[in-house]
């Protein structure tokens, strides 16, 4: 019988594996010698999208590098959860230094290893969003700047989680946390404020920014492959769901990833050198109640009365973002939805 | 140890850290039973053998499907597939053409000549076998398997019973047949053609058989009184579709009119269309909706040129004039006459009001015990009569080859626990897998591929068959489609999704494992399994 290549097949492209492709054609994170980055054992909370989003990225990243990759973490949920001295889960050359400088930590690792002629060995940093859209910002604006050999990864849970769930530049509106209680005309977090990183990213003009979420594997896994095929500065920003702060169940993390972006909540994109290059279009279309009514950080917009006004602001987002970068239209369907015959 | 200042504790692994412990509800793997598997009355593990022929080896997905139905060539095509009607992805966009491609399965193996399993080792009993239809094949082929010996008997000139003398050749090819028996002989089995069995018990004392099997089928159509002058023109579907099935080319006129509503009545008109009838007319008392023939089967009629007279019964025939009483449907959706009377022009009229069985050969069994003109039989398919297993048409069950095939294999499963003198297991299914259960994002949209259909014409004059095969390339596509309701087909979601790497992979065919030590509980495996085949149980504290 002749080979043909697999067209089709049950699950299409979407799950993680599929046990008719030769290994090479398969995730990284299908395949049963995959670095496992981040090991059993931290102390992550059930359920959580940064743990696994940290181990698809580095893996993907280790599997791109050839394992020569050395990773910075500033502070955050990561990092705390991670190593509680002295347990370590990290299995790749791990460092932290402060809350505020991985970017630059990540510089000097960079410089460090050019100095040593070493470009054979590279470097990641990650950090939580308040790590970067915050407190780390301004570092992260200078690595951008002077386009440093960096991808800098942002897990973005929309909030200071391992703290206690304080808002961030990174908490959407109308989400209750710590210090934005839903109580009052307005409740929640106020509309109109907070960074869109991945844009402030693509204005520094660097070679590469993306951004993913821990729903589609495949997806995250290319654009990890893609950055670390260039040089630069690069910048992926990926959507981790947070069991804690999000008072979502602990099963429904990758569900609720998926929702953020087929709601264009999230929109899923990649930009090289600051123009948008690629989009994942929207699959199956869904209103943005079915996304926040899954959340007790937003239970205060459903009920009796509920707040059909704020969720409706919250759709014009999702709107506006499905409009900005063109998220459902023919032209860009997704291959891999639609199956023909080989 | 020396450690450096201010440090008390040697650094290690968190994997120390056992943090299943957290744990209040654990995962675990479960089987549950595809909705496939759960309608086919032949008892066939749909979703196991079209795994097989997901890879492309179809020769193990045919070993597969032949553990439980020896005929898949001819239930390819002739089956109604109840597996479709329940299929899951009909949910989702459409069924997955199950069908036809164990139709594709079945060819393949024909033209490969690959051969069924070896007989069973011998165990010295002898089985009688009445009929060879789809029940007496499937069960002559399961006895010889478990070892026993088979003597087949038909009163008919070749065996096939109903798939031979009732299906006409446009549904089932006769070379298709005869492969498909021709490969259940290679087993071994004794074969009496041109033999009526007038007493049962005479036959099986003086034949010293251990057991019996009666799949005599349902071979006499029913007649009911219709006035009509000459009765020559009058003729019952059974006999009608025989006689065509022999060779013979019944000459019925311009205009036939087929009198029932089921299979048969289509059938026998589509038949009498590729014998030259111009006309060829379906009176059925009640409607479209009522039907009991196959919806699949209407359409291709209809597209062949025969016309349905619906909510219509037949009064008399007087001359070449046929008398029909229109009816209407009263609340309980019970037809009743109205009273209201037309004529059609008929040369002849063709009866298909149901089939009965033929069961004076029981006339000494006494102990057989018969209702409603079936036999009544246990679930071991044994009836009243030690020794004496009935299945088929001849019992209470839907009147279908697939039904017969599968009553073949039970009876077959009885008779030898009978013969080693083991008691009737009672067997346990597994909980349904229902499509609420499913993660469907993870399957691709994937459209059925249609098998192709003979052109309308070239079907009005021929007897060629009518629906073609799938190709290789779409046979594959469409066993592809198939989303493994809740058995384990080896996506590495879990392994991929768990945010604690508590999954373990055994490797291909292995499946996974979890890895309790570690495991929190979270859940994200259970809700991202495509075919729902994870459980989320409380742990015991």
């Amino acid at each position: 019988m002749t080979t043909t290549p697999v067209h089709f097949y049950q699950v299409g492209s979407f799950a993680v594996g599929n046990r008719l492709l030769g290994d090479a054609e398969r995730t990284v994170q299908s395949s049963a010698q995959r670095t496992n980055s981040i090991d059993s054992g931290h102390r992550a909370c059930q359920g959580c999208g940064e743990a696994l989003g940290a181990r698809y990225a580095l893996d993907a990243a280790m599997r791109a590098t050839d394992a020569q990759l050395v990773a910075v973490n500033a502070t955050g949920c990561l990092e705390v959860f991670s190593t509680p001295y002295p347990e370590t889960s990290w299995r790749i050359p791990w460092l932290h230094s402060l809350f505020g400088n991985a970017p630059a930590v990540a510089t000097g690792v960079a410089a460090a290893l050019r100095v040593k002629g070493r470009s054979d060995v590279r470097v990641v940093a990650q950090a939580g969003d308040g790590g970067t859209v915050d407190i780390g910002f301004g570092c992260l604006s200078g690595m951008f700047e002077r386009n440093d050999d960096v991808l800098f990864i942002c897990y973005d849970n929309e909030g200071y989680m391992n703290t206690g769930v304080q808002r961030s530049a990174a908490t959407p509106p109308a989400a209750r946390t710590a210090t934005t209680v839903a109580a009052g005309p307005e409740p929640g977090n106020v509309f109109g404020q907070g960074k869109d990183l991945p844009r402030l990213a693509m204005a520094h003009d660097i070679p590469y920014v993306a951004t993913a979420t821990v729903a589609d594997l495949h997806d995250l896994e290319r654009k990890v492959e893609r950055a670390m095929a260039l040089r630069g500065a690069r910048y992926i920003h990926v959507l981790v769901p947070c069991p804690l702060g999000w008072g979502s169940v602990s099963n429904e993390t990758v569900l609720l990833a998926r929702l953020a972006a087929e709601t264009g909540i999230f929109p899923v994109f990649e930009a090289e050198n600051g123009v948008v290059s690629a989009v994942s279009p929207i699959r199956r279309r869904t209103s943005v109640e079915a996304y926040l009514s899954r959340q007790r950080r937003y239970a205060h917009l459903f009920g009796d009365p509920g707040r059909p006004d704020i969720v409706a602001r919250l759709q014009a987002m999702a709107d506006a973002n499905i409009e900005r970068y063109a998220l459902v239209n023919d032209d860009t369907r997704d291959d891999r939805a639609t199956a023909v015959p080989s | 140890m020396i450690r450096p200042f201010a440090i008390t504790l040697g650094v290690g692994t968190s994997r120390a850290n056992h943090t299943g412990s957290w744990r209040v509800e654990r995962p675990i793997y479960v089987d549950r039973l595809p909705p496939c598997n759960d309608a086919c009355p032949a008892g066939e593990n749909i979703q196991g053998w079209l795994y097989a022929a997901e890879s492309g080896d179809y020769e193990t997905a045919w070993r597969h499907l032949v553990e439980d139905n020896p005929l898949p060539a001819v239930m390819g095509r002739i089956c109604f597939h109840p597996c479709e009607t329940a299929c899951n992805r009909a949910t989702l966009d459409e069924a997955v053409g199950i069908n036809a491609v164990e139709r594709f399965l079945g060819d393949e193996a024909i033209a490969q000549g690959w051969a069924l399993p070896a007989a069973g080792a011998d165990t010295g009993k002898r089985v009688l076998v009445v009929g060879s239809g789809p029940a007496g094949l499937s069960a002559t082929y399961h006895l010889r398997r478990l070892g026993h010996r088979v003597t087949i008997v038909d009163s008919a000139a070749r065996l096939g019973g109903m798939m031979r003398y009732g299906i006409p050749a446009y549904r089932l090819p006769r070379d298709v047949l005869d492969a498909e028996i021709e490969r259940i002989l290679d087993l071994g089995v004794e074969v009496r053609l041109d033999h009526v069995v007038h007493d049962v018990e005479a036959e099986r004392r003086d034949g010293d058989y251990d057991a019996v099997f009666l799949a005599v089928g349902a071979q006499l159509g029913k007649r009911v009184e219709i006035p009509a002058g000459d009765s020559s023109k009058v003729i019952d579907a059974v006999s009608f579709l025989h006689s065509v099935a022999e060779g013979a080319t019944p000459q019925l006129g311009r205009r036939v009119v087929v009198y029932g509503g089921g299979d048969t009545a289509l059938d026998a008109a589509r038949t009498a269309r590729r014998l030259g009838a111009t006309e060829s007319v379906i009176v059925y008392r009640r409607d479209r909706e009522r039907m009991p023939a196959h919806s699949e089967e209407l359409e291709q009629a209809l597209v062949e040129g025969v016309t349905m007279r619906w909510l219509s019964t037949v009064d008399r025939l007087d001359g070449d004039r046929l008398v029909v009483e229109t009816m209407r449907l009263n609340d309980q959706g019970f037809p009743e006459g109205t009273g209201e009377f037309e004529e059609l022009g008929a040369d002849a009229l063709v009866l298909a009001l149901g089939q009965d069985t033929d069961l004076s050969l029981l006339s000494g069994a006494h102990d057989v015990v018969v209702a409603d003109g079936v036999v009544q039989v246990a679930t071991s398919m044994m009836t009243g009569a030690d020794g004496v297993f009935a299945g088929g048409d001849a019992v209470p069950d839907q009147r279908t080859a697939t039904v017969a095939v599968g009553h073949g294999k039970r009876a077959a499963h009885g008779v030898d626990r009978y013969l080693r003198g083991d008691a009737p297991v009672a067997t346990s299914r597994h909980a349904l897998a229902t499509f609420d259960r499913l993660n469907t994002w993870y399957y691709a949209d994937a459209p059925r591929v249609h098998r192709p259909e003979l052109e309308r014409i070239r079907r009005q004059t021929n007897f060629e068959e009518v629906v073609g095969g799938l190709t290789e390339d779409n046979a594959l596509f469409e066993a592809r489609r198939c989303l493994s309701c809740g058995n384990c087909f080896e996506c590495d979601n879990c392994f991929g999704v768990c945010p604690d790497n508590a999954v373990i992979k055994l490797g291909e065919g292995q499946r996974y494992e979890f890895n309790y030590d570690f495991c929190k509980g979270c859940g994200v495996c259970v809700t991202e399994c495509p075919c729902g085949a994870i459980e989320l149980v409380p742990e015991e504290i």
